[in-house]
């Protein structure tokens, strides 16, 4: 692999222990190269996925992006539970399993990733969606899989991202009456709350 | 299902009453805990309670180097070490674009198969403690010491192994370790057949099993059912076969898939996945190339490019999904997990409703959860 190669040539030069591999082979080339495409990682079955899934999605106003070699696009929160359904229901996407759903903490919002599955074809779709922290609220998605049921949960637990329509989101890992987030980034490693 | 007689409690009125089961209740193989609802033996609803083994695995992954996050995944499915820490270093190196050296993979997937049967073995062993059957145990838990204390002499370790590195692995077998998992396997193999024999279609556990919590196709899709559960609603979905990952795609193997979607099924699958793993290993020890284990990066601090990726993995239980963000740092910014156990479990009060007290503790056990992964 060329990329290897480079990063072999890199690391020698700079014998530091704590120099990673792609971060010197980072500052090598320096910055003034093109911005990497987002869609790089995609093969060409991944880009006619992605082709059908933002068709499927056009009254969304979807952006396409990919999650690594995964196809994804990236939807306003309001329309989260219909482009579900739509992504359910659509035949050529299939997506009868709801494989993943990510919550991730940026400090001033959360990022939503769904991530589904299809058997048959076997392929997998990423629908992404931002949820600012002032109204940190999505439509659940319990009604299109059963499966979102302990998902959302786990998020509103560990993050207190609000699942509208959720028939219970009482805590699921915390017990009764914890107080705080402890998913956040915010939250502190080393406190402990009396039980 | 045992057709459920409309009124179990004749002249009088249905009473509902409340059942507390777990957390340390020995069926529940963890710390769980279900309130059934029930109208004499019959249980209406049942509330879940998980979380007591709740220790925030993945928070305390953002707080760690990416090498030490290996010993957390020991952690969280910790009847399958080697299938997490696997799914894991896979993760980190599509991020870092690593390539692996084909001994390494080979070693690798030598030991995740070996764990899949000492996990099976152990399923083997309480499913038919859960039916009443006590000597099948005996057999399984001996072929799983055997492959523990080859885990032993490779790792050091029987259960935290800590032995897969990001890029390789931590040092190279035994010289003898060839050998020596050919005798356990051959061992494995009698201890499987035996405890096969005296279980699988004996009257009593049929008659425990068959029939029970019936799972249609559709419905185990819907729940997020994977491995053997959803295999047993036959649906024919192994991530092994359906996007081959590290040299899965060199071996010849099958993929027992279930008739009925009972209990019956679930634990029949996973004796035939047993003998399936044999035979992977069995080409694995053949084909296994000579060659450098140790990881191209030495010992160095890593740090991944940032990115995100997402990374899965046949275990035992089924597939391990891992989602890793990484901002350039040397920790990782964020990495969700998604444990098979987990929605497996979320399945459980479709699978206990309508269906008898006694019956739930073989649903629960064929289910095969470990509670270390449901909670973290």
């Amino acid at each position: 692999m060329a990329q290897d190669g480079d990063k072999q040539d890199t690391s020698e030069q700079q014998p530091e222990q704590t120099v990673s591999a792609s971060a010197a082979a980072h500052s090598a080339h320096g910055a003034d190269e093109p911005p990497a495409d987002p869609l790089a990682g995609l093969s060409s079955s991944g880009r006619e996925l992605l082709g059908i899934t933002m068709d499927v999605l056009k009254e969304f106003s979807p952006s396409a992006d990919a999650l690594d070699d995964l196809p994804q696009v990236k939807i306003d929160r309001r329309h989260v539970l219909a482009a579900c359904r739509a992504m359910k229901e659509d035949h050529r996407i299939n997506g009868q399993m709801l494989l993943c759903l990510a919550c991730v903490d940026f400090s001033d919002y959360f990022q939503l990733i769904y991530i589904l599955q299809s058997l048959n074809p076997e392929q997998t779709v990423v629908i992404r969606t931002d949820v600012p922290y002032s109204d940190a609220t999505v439509s659940s998605v319990t009604s299109v899989w059963q499966a979102a049921d302990w998902y959302e949960r786990e998020a509103h637990d560990l993050f207190g991202v609000d699942f509208d329509g959720h028939p219970d989101l009482s805590p699921l890992l915390l017990y009764d009456g914890f107080e705080g987030f402890p998913g956040r980034k915010e939250f502190p490693f080393n406190e402990y709350q009396e039980f | 299902m045992t057709q459920i007689p409309e009124n179990i409690m004749p002249n009088s009125e249905p009473v509902e009453m409340l059942l507390n089961m777990g957390p340390q209740h020995p069926s529940t193989h963890g710390v769980f805990r279900m309130v059934l609802w029930v109208d004499g033996e019959k249980i209406v609803d049942v509330v879940p309670h998980i979380g007591y083994l709740h220790r925030g695995s993945e928070k305390l992954c953002e707080g760690e180097q990416y090498n030490q996050v290996i010993t957390l995944f020991d952690r969280m499915d910790y009847i399958a070490n080697f299938n997490n820490e696997h799914v894991y270093v896979r993760a980190v190196e599509k991020l870092m674009g690593l390539e692996v050296s084909e001994r390494s993979e080979y070693i690798r997937v030598i030991l995740c198969e070996l764990n899949r049967i000492a996990s099976h073995m152990l399923f083997i062993a309480t499913m038919g403690l859960d039916a009443g059957a006590m000597t099948p145990s005996m057999f399984c838990f001996r072929g799983r010491e055997r492959i523990q204390g080859l885990f032993e002499s490779v790792s050091g370790a029987r259960m935290m192994h800590n032995y897969f590195r990001i890029g390789g692995l931590k040092e190279d077998v035994p010289d003898d370790f060839v050998h020596q998992v050919r005798e356990v396997l051959d061992l494995v193999k009698k201890d499987t057949e035996e405890s096969d024999k005296l279980l699988s279609f004996n009257e009593i556990f049929l008659a425990r099993l068959k029939n029970i919590a019936v799972m249609s196709a559709e419905d185990a899709i819907d729940f997020g059912l994977t491995g053997p559960c959803l295999r047993a609603s036959g649906v024919d979905y192994d991530v092994r076969k359906a996007a081959p990952y590290s040299v899965y795609d060199r071996f010849d193997f099958d993929v027992p898939i279930g008739l009925d979607g009972d209990c019956w099924d679930r634990y029949y699958l996973r004796v035939q996945e047993v003998y399936q793993s044999i035979r992977i290993v069995e080409q694995a020890l053949e084909q296994l190339p000579s060659g450098d284990v140790a990881s191209s990066l030495g010992r160095r601090l890593l740090r991944p490019p940032a990115g995100e990726v997402y990374v899965r993995g046949e275990n035992p239980r089924g597939e391990l999904g891992v989602y890793l963000n990484s901002d350039g740092t040397d920790r990782p910014y964020r990495i969700k997990v998604r444990p098979p156990s987990f929605c497996n479990l979320s399945s459980l009060k479709h699978m206990l409703k309508d269906s008898w007290i006694a019956d739930s503790v073989v649903i629960l056990g064929a289910l095969d959860i470990v509670l270390g992964e449901v909670d973290r």
